[in-house]
């Protein structure tokens, strides 16, 4: 995972609550066994007026000019606006890679799902908690404000609107060092693998029922 | 200080806390199916890491799998490729038990687990599927995770975990005739919102939840995800016991009593405190059906539609506009003025014995009225090959074919539409499933939650009715 460095990014705003991790990537996109490239199928159903398939190329494709991330002035947005509960729905970490891949780095609402939350920032992506009336100011300022940026910094934890305004945002001591660093959580735990096998030796004892054999 | 069920379950599993709290926590089982576990196959063997304890793995293929004409395998080759990178990863590195496709016991990841005894109460059960709470109801704390969790547990043994609030549901009283496990849960999440367990570790309590059977608490702590909560549990009693005695993968002989006796302690203590209580009055519930896009866009069969004006909140009246556009229906119209296309039952929510069971009970009740013509398709998808023998045994096959349903081979179907299942653009469904999101079950497809026992009354008049009126 590449490390979280300030940046300042163009806006696009979803004004949707509850968008579910269904709508940021189908489930005919969840077929593939690689990692990468869901970013031309992020939002495939309100992005598109065709059905997508797997495989297709997506340039060529009839887009739906309604939709918000189809309109010029957000094209190359990296901060996606968002409403409550963004996130929510199935476990699938698609979502954050189509997210991610898409060229979003950050997401600014008020709430997201505890799993999609927590798949984000496992993939450079940094969601940022905000109060309501924060996030209904800056949805307020996208909309009469083209070319809309906000500045972010993760170890400050600050959000700084183009006028100035400084909005503090709270994340994890330890996840926040995770994305800061770019750090693969799998090696920091096996430093701790002395402890693991002390405990399951442990568990073994006092509760063997819980590991049955490999037939 | 008494504990709750959650304080017991979390002490019991942690490794190690870090300064902020984040905590290791040991993983005793691990589910595994195709769509979440290749690229976390790929990123350990890339790293050049080996599987921690493959005896903690149970693995089916379930969501890409056909649900009829066996014989000629999975014919969508991009689907194939990903069931044969299943079988190839887990012939690799091993499981303790692995139910492949056309295998006699293969099914519905969160149904092959708990049938076969490989869900004992107090574990931590993780899969790469959101419907991993499902397990809760052993008293388990199972938890929904991503795919970098799944190669983190695969690695490690552990998740990452930061410790929830508890929120204790709970349901009171006897719930009426033709009311189910599914009407509870839809009216929990219609109380408190697709969002209002978010962060909290839920415990469903009270007489009502204690009076359903495993079943039927699988059901409950399923949908405790479209609650927001990634994890719900009920505490172990003596249905819990007896459900799990004899079961393929449960202990016996003297660890069996060893274990009972563990398991007993999996309780919240009296005058444990939780962050949040939410109760429902069981006696006043009625069946449930969803009408929008979020399961807690629900109403009571009897009521109807609502209209944007209703919701004070301009997010959520927008969401009911668009809502309401989506599913092509008119604020105000009355739930049983509501004509459906298909009718699903199945799913991880609604697909075990008990709910085909409840089906069939409705389809005999109305005395062979079958189908209704207007209904296009009815498709009956059983949760595991061993569901299937067991309703098989029972005749439960013979009714739904009698009356013109289908009956088709086990796995996860319409409810997300990964296979062959789905509806068309526009059509609208009476689904047993957990979500009724924008095209979960196909592109343009209009899907309305309710129980087994809804969804076979609507197959049979063609409409949402009140099964309590039919039966």
């Amino acid at each position: 995972m590449r490390a979280f460095t300030p940046f300042d990014g163009l806006v696009a705003p979803l004004d949707r609550a509850n968008v579910d991790t269904d709508a940021i990537i189908p489930k005919q996109f969840l077929k593939s066994i690689k990692r990468a490239g869901f970013g031309p199928n992020a939002f495939d159903e309100w992005r598109y007026l065709d059905r997508g398939e797997p495989g297709q190329d997506c340039s060529r494709r009839p887009t739906n000019a309604d939709f918000v991330l189809n309109q010029p002035r957000y094209q190359g947005a990296s901060i996606l606006l968002t409403r409550d509960n963004f996130g929510c729905g199935s476990s699938r970490e698609h979502a954050p890679w189509a997210l991610e891949d898409y060229g979003f780095r950050a997401l600014v609402g008020t709430s997201f799902a505890d799993i999609f939350y927590n798949n984000s920032f496992k993939n450079g992506l940094l969601p940022i908690r905000l109060p309501t009336a924060a996030v209904d100011e800056l949805f307020a300022q996208v909309a009469v404000t083209p070319g809309y940026r906000l500045k972010i910094d993760l170890a400050a934890q600050t959000v700084v609107r183009p006028d100035g305004t400084v909005l503090s945002f709270d994340v994890d001591p330890f996840r926040k060092e995770c994305l800061l660093n770019g750090w693969d959580d799998i090696g920091l735990t096996l430093r701790h693998a002395d402890e693991i096998r002390a405990f399951e030796a442990k568990r073994q004892i006092e509760q063997p029922w819980l590991f049955s054999k490999v037939d | 200080m008494p504990k709750t069920l959650y304080d017991k379950l979390w002490e019991n599993h942690v490794v190690r806390t870090e300064a902020d709290g984040t905590a290791l926590l040991y993983i005793d089982r691990h589910l595994v199916h195709e769509v979440t576990s290749p690229q976390a196959f790929e990123g350990l063997k890339l790293a050049g890491r080996k599987p921690w304890r493959v005896s903690s793995i149970v693995a089916t293929a379930d969501h890409n799998t056909p649900t009829d004409h066996w014989e000629r395998g999975i014919e969508d080759p991009v689907s194939r490729q990903q069931v044969e990178t299943l079988d190839a990863n887990i012939h690799e590195v091993g499981a303790l038990v692995f139910f492949p496709f056309k295998d006699a016991r293969q099914g519905i990841i969160h149904v092959i687990g708990p049938e076969n005894g490989a869900i004992l109460p107090g574990m931590t059960v993780v899969c790469g599927d959101s419907h991993t709470s499902t397990h809760g109801a052993f008293a388990c704390l199972a938890h929904g995770i991503g795919t970098s969790e799944v190669e983190h547990v695969l690695a490690t043994q552990c998740l990452l975990q930061k410790k929830m609030k508890a929120m204790q549901i709970k349901v009171e009283g006897k719930v009426g005739a033709g009311v189910t496990a599914k009407d509870i849960v839809l009216a929990i999440i219609g109380k408190i919102g697709t969002a209002g367990g978010t962060g909290h570790a839920v415990e469903f309590a009270g007489s009502a939840i204690r009076a359903l059977s495993l079943e039927g608490r699988m059901t409950v702590c399923n949908m405790a995800i479209e609650a927001g909560a990634r994890v719900g549990f009920v505490a172990v009693d003596d249905a819990t016991i007896d459900y799990l005695k004899g079961r393929a993968f449960a202990p016996t002989g003297e660890e069996w009593t060893r274990a009972v006796s563990y398991w007993r302690t999996l309780v919240s203590d009296p005058g444990a405190a939780f962050d949040t209580v939410v109760e429902l009055d069981a006696a006043t519930l009625q069946p449930q059906v969803t009408w929008g896009t979020s399961p807690e866009m629900v109403v009571a069969v009897g009521g109807s539609v609502p209209a944007p004006e209703d919701f004070a909140d301009p997010v959520k009246r927008e969401g009911v506009v668009r809502a309401l556009q989506y599913m092509g229906l008119v604020a105000r119209t009355p739930i049983k003025d509501i004509c459906v296309d298909q009718v699903f039952i199945g799913s991880c929510t609604n697909s075990r014995i008990e709910d085909l069971r409840e089906a069939a009970a409705v389809v005999t009740s109305t005395k062979g009225r079958g189908k209704a013509a207007s209904v296009k398709r009815v498709l009956v998808v059983p949760g595991s090959g061993l569901v299937k023998r067991q309703a098989e045994a029972e005749g439960l096959d013979k009714i739904f074919l009698a009356a013109g349903f289908e009956w088709r081979e086990p796995g996860c179907s319409m409810c997300l539409a990964m296979n062959a299942d789905r509806l068309e653009p526009g059509e609208r469904c009476a689904s047993t499933s957990n979500r009724n999101f924008e095209g979960r079950q196909g592109a343009g497809g209009r899907t309305h939650l309710v129980s087994p026992a809804m969804a076979a009354a609507a197959a049979i008049t063609g409409h949402f009715s009140d099964v309590r009126e039919l039966v």
